[in-house]
């Protein structure tokens, strides 16, 4: 009878235990870091509008505060969408006539919202609240990114649960003044000596702004319930 | 005893363990047939099809399952835990047969094992499959089950190691492991018979990438059974570790019924209960079909007998001491746990469990019903379903009725929670009928070491070892011969 098998098989079985080994923590490593992706993510993916409304125009040209819009981001859990009268007070005078505006009109003379597509949507199961963030020195920035600076909206950050609990380990590295809340640019690339004689530096004025504002402890910060009920 | 046994006279009062007229070759010939014959038998196909109904039944099941979420089932609040867990509690209970036969009575040198062995750990292996389905679908969300694990996250999260419910995944999966490893080594030197025996050429292939190079050399047995001794010992804790962690999952609990330092023990000897229950129910027909009669003797069936008589027992007095404790405490809850059972609103199925469980089974301590198959396999019924309501009993009777009577509310299964169950059984079963066709499901080499050839003789051998010729023997050749 002839062998049934090459003598290379040998080999090629001991070699199958370590590749076998090797591939299946390839593949595993590959799995989890693919959560981390854009793929799954949708960071820095622009979302499409029913009105191309942008940030950047009136962030970053106008100059408008977030607050203007967002006007229950300092009292409630959501920031608040504006509602089309927000639009209305500007855009009843400028550009009242521009095509791109005509879902505004149109939502404003039948008195019925504009459908928004959510950009930044957390999980049910997590109850966030906008309020608690922006009164404790966590400015817009620190999550959305440089609003001013997108024509589209887009998340910067991949809102998963390590990204929260990043800053809820250690809020010190990314806190801020409450004053400084809204600013586009922070930290400062030349604070104002006014307002900062001795300059901005995390690693002093982070520590000290927690302190301040009274933040809670790690444990605290980081316990189920804060975030899960 | 030495004497006894060297006394040529000496016979051993029990009957062998390896019926007379067979030698190498028609062992080997014997099993390897159920495994190379071609195409089916009627009766196998016959119940393949039904069992395989079964297993369908049970994949459609998970489907809408999936789709619809757990509301399905009959669970409810109080009652969050019932059917899956009983039934996980159950199968799992079941599979710690296969372990006890092939890791304990290996270190015990009982050579009664040696044919019932493959198949009771290939039992073992589809009852761990079965019962990792009911907490793997019970979240709901099977799709990040992967969360049970201590994988590195996006959530930056672990599983709470002060959980008896993460010693739970850690126990089975282990216990999975170890019995697939222990399984499939067992399985190497009759994967390399079947290798030799079969005519055919992608059979020879096949079952050669099983047998993994295995040439039978002395090297090869040294190691083979170093490596098995090796996972016996590892296994024989595991008997006893996977149902004490199950039974944590209870113990650890603050509700009436479950809070008891004696569900450890009691726990698993109920596993070894069920699961030499099991192991008869599927080798009396088993062997009947394929008459194995030569290979699972009366005294493998009267052993297995015994054992769970004294399971049994045991079992017993757990049942016994739950009822002293529930009065020994003197608290109102467990008193009324106690009472709730026995005669609450689902007390008939306590009846039926001792029924079950306590007091037909006590019909084995007559020898002429553990020579009788067919007792025996309607007692073995009866344990499987008492074990079942063994389970209910704890885990439904001591939610549904806790310390707030306004929390009370009653459990009335779903006819999803039916099919899940029996759909389970038709896929263990599949299971089986695939193993006990494709796989050889006694080990031949093993029952070898059993025939009377292949005892050593130590008179010979001392006379061997003297440079004595055996008497009547041909001369040893030596080498220039």
């Amino acid at each position: 009878m002839p062998q049934l098998f090459h003598r290379s098989t040998n080999t090629l079985a001991r070699l199958s235990i370590v590749i076998g080994v090797l591939l299946a923590g390839l593949v595993l490593g590959l799995l989890l870091e693919a959560n981390r992706t854009p793929f799954v993510t949708r960071a820095y993916v622009a979302r499409e509008q029913p009105v191309q409304f942008s940030h950047k125009h009136h962030v970053g040209d106008d100059g408008i505060d977030c607050r203007y819009c967002h006007t229950t981001v300092e009292t409630t859990a959501t920031a608040g969408m504006p509602p089309t009268k927000t639009c209305m007070n500007c855009h009843s005078q400028l550009f009242a006539n521009s095509p791109y505006l005509e879902i505004v009109r149109d939502s404003w003379r039948l008195d019925r919202p504009i459908k928004w597509t959510r950009v930044h949507d957390l999980p049910d199961f997590v109850y966030f609240n906008h309020s608690i963030h922006v009164n404790k020195g966590v400015g817009c920035s620190t999550c959305h990114g440089r609003v001013d600076l997108m024509p589209l909206m887009w998340n910067v950050a991949s809102l998963q649960m390590e990204w929260c609990l990043e800053c809820h380990r250690n809020p010190e590295n990314f806190i801020r003044p409450k004053s400084k809340i809204t600013e586009m640019v922070w930290p400062p690339k030349e604070p104002d000596p006014k307002e900062f004689p001795n300059g901005w530096n995390q690693a002093v004025d982070g520590p000290r702004l927690v302190r301040e504002y009274k933040i809670q402890p790690k444990d605290v910060m980081i316990s189920c319930s804060t975030c899960h009920r | 005893m030495a004497d006894a046994v060297k006394n040529q006279d000496y016979v051993d009062p029990r009957p062998p363990v390896v019926g007379p007229g067979l030698d190498f070759r028609s062992i080997t010939q014997k099993i390897a047939d159920i495994v190379l014959m071609r195409g089916f038998k009627k009766g196998w196909v016959f119940g393949f099809a039904i069992v395989f109904l079964g297993s369908i039944m049970l994949f459609n099941t998970i489907a809408y399952l999936v789709l619809k979420g757990v509301g399905i089932w009959g669970n409810n609040i109080p009652v969050g835990w019932a059917f899956d867990i009983i039934n996980f509690v159950w199968w799992i209970g079941i599979g710690h047969a296969g372990t006890l036969i092939s890791a304990i009575l290996l270190l015990l040198r009982q050579s009664w094992r040696n044919s019932i062995n493959r198949f009771a750990e290939a039992m073992t292996l589809f009852a761990v499959a079965c019962a990792g389905m009911f907490p793997a679908l019970h979240t709901g969300r099977p799709w990040v089950d992967y969360w049970l694990f201590p994988i590195p996250n996006t959530m930056q999260m672990w599983p709470n190691f002060r959980s008896p419910l993460m010693w739970d995944v850690f126990a089975v999966t282990t216990y999975f492991t170890v019995s697939l490893l222990f399984w499939f080594m067992g399985l190497i030197p009759d994967f390399a018979s079947l290798r030799d025996t079969a005519k055919k050429k992608w059979q020879k292939i096949l079952f050669g990438i099983l047998a993994m190079g295995w040439r039978g050399d002395a090297k090869h047995w040294h190691r083979y059974e170093t490596a098995y001794l090796l996972l016996a010992g590892l296994s024989t804790p595991l008997v006893l570790s996977v149902h004490s962690v199950v039974s944590f999952d209870f113990a650890t609990g603050i509700v009436p019924g479950w809070h008891t330092t004696i569900f450890p023990p009691y726990f698993v000897a109920g596993a070894i209960y069920a699961g030499f229950a099991m192991v008869l129910t599927l080798a009396i027909p088993v062997r009947k079909y394929y008459h194995l009669e030569d290979f699972i003797t009366l005294r493998h069936i009267r052993n297995c007998c015994k054992v769970m008589l004294a399971t049994g027992l045991i079992v017993a007095y757990g049942y016994l001491m739950e009822q002293f404790f529930s009065w020994y405490s003197s608290s109102t809850y467990e008193m009324f746990m106690m009472k709730n059972r026995m005669f609450g609103p689902y007390g008939y199925m306590y009846w039926i469990l001792i029924l079950c469980n306590i007091l037909i089974p006590q019909l084995l301590w007559w020898k002429k019903m553990r020579d009788n198959l067919a007792v025996i396999f309607i007692i073995c019924m009866f344990i499987n379903v008492g074990m079942w309501l063994e389970r209910f009993v704890i885990i439904v009777m001591s939610l549904n009725r806790d310390f707030t009577p306004s929390a009370w509310y009653m459990y009335r299964p779903t006819i999803f929670d039916f099919t899940m169950f029996f759909g389970t059984v038709g896929f263990f079963l599949t299971c089986m009928f695939l193993f006990i066709r494709f796989v050889p499901m006694i080990p031949i080499f093993e029952m070898k070491t059993l025939l009377p050839e292949a005892q050593v003789d130590e008179k010979k051998v001392e006379d061997l070892e003297n440079g004595k010729a055996p008497v009547g023997a041909t001369p040893l050749p030596q080498f220039g011969d």
